[in-house]
């Protein structure tokens, strides 16, 4: 780092040291943070959580990932049994199999992808995710652009997203508003079907199970 | 409070304004839609967000949009899906 020091202009990423410790987290405003913490420190403060009620759940937050959603659409794939529990009732059948607890956490429903429809999940009023399963919802998610143009011109936005569907292929738009919060069952690629079920999890995205993407085999 | 609607009834999402809080989103207000799942009743999400118990809870249900309907112009086989509180919807015919 000190050699640096004496070659200002060589060119490393406009002079900034990417080792440089990191100060303040990314893209949160200066006042969403004091009101964050204002908020925080009156809630401990208040007996209404703990701070070890806090650190707890941020960690079971992001110890969620979509590795999980990943488990539950290859075991559907595999089962079929399991696949029309899991689209009947999504809750009980990823409890089940994947042995976590959703009790807390809001309802969930999985909707199928098939060679005729297409399913791509939103939220238009906020940023409603299946977290529990999913983890943190990626920032695109969130954004104002992705909210308002995926329910306006759905295509136009699955194509920025290198998904072009078939003509024939029905889209539908799942904008979650309420309590409900859904997970797309992605279409299994074909010539997968020899796969074992451990080889299908790694196949299957995070973006697949939004729905802004299909899943290809992989290539050999 | 009992749901009143089942799959496939026609219904039209209530063209109210609300200066509150609340969880449905104005680019579907007036429009009309079916029915696809009943998902049960839920606290009021208007009453929640003031730190009321949201009773009597209102039925939830999964409504089927035409995307001719909601943006007054055609594409191509496209539908829009949103999950709408019973107390905003009222029977179309």
């Amino acid at each position: 780092m000190s050699a640096d020091h004496h070659h200002p202009h060589h060119g490393h990423d406009g002079g900034h040291d990417p080792h440089a410790p990191v100060n303040e987290a990314h893209g949160v405003a200066p006042e969403s943070a004091l009101l964050e913490r204002a908020l925080r420190e009156l809630l401990i403060e208040k007996n209404v959580f703990s701070a070890d009620d806090l650190r707890r759940q941020i960690e079971l937050t992001e110890s969620r990932t979509p590795e999980l959603g990943a488990k539950v659409v290859a075991h559907a794939w595999c089962d079929p049994q399991y696949k029309a529990r899991l689209l009947a009732e999504a809750k009980p059948a990823i409890e089940g199999f994947l042995g976590i607890d959703l009790n807390l956490t809001p309802e969930l429903t999985v909707v199928e992808n098939t060679p005729a429809r297409h399913h791509v999940i939103c939220c238009t009023l906020c940023s409603c995710y299946p977290r529990a399963v999913l983890g943190i919802p990626p920032a695109w998610y969130k954004s104002p652009e992705y909210r308002a143009r995926v329910v306006r011109e759905p295509r136009a936005v699955l194509a920025e997203f290198g998904t072009r569907l078939p003509d024939g292929v029905e889209i539908r738009v799942v904008d979650s508003t309420a309590d409900m919060r859904y997970i797309v069952l992605p279409l299994q690629p074909a010539g997968t079907e020899r796969l074992s079920e451990k080889e299908l999890v790694n196949l299957v995205t995070r973006d697949s199970m939004i729905g802004v993407s299909v899943l290809s085999a992989p290539r050999r | 409070m009992k749901a009143v609607f089942s799959p496939g009834d026609k219904v039209k999402v209530r063209a109210a304004e609300v200066a509150t809080h609340c969880r449905t989103p104005h680019y579907l207000r007036g429009k009309r839609g079916v029915v696809t799942r009943v998902f049960g009743a839920y606290p009021n999400p208007e009453q929640l967000a003031y730190h009321r118990l949201g009773v009597p809870y209102q039925p939830l249900y999964q409504i089927e949009f035409d995307y001719q309907e909601v943006w007054g112009r055609s594409e191509h086989a496209t539908v829009i899906t949103a999950d709408i509180f019973q107390h905003w919807l009222e029977r179309d015919r």
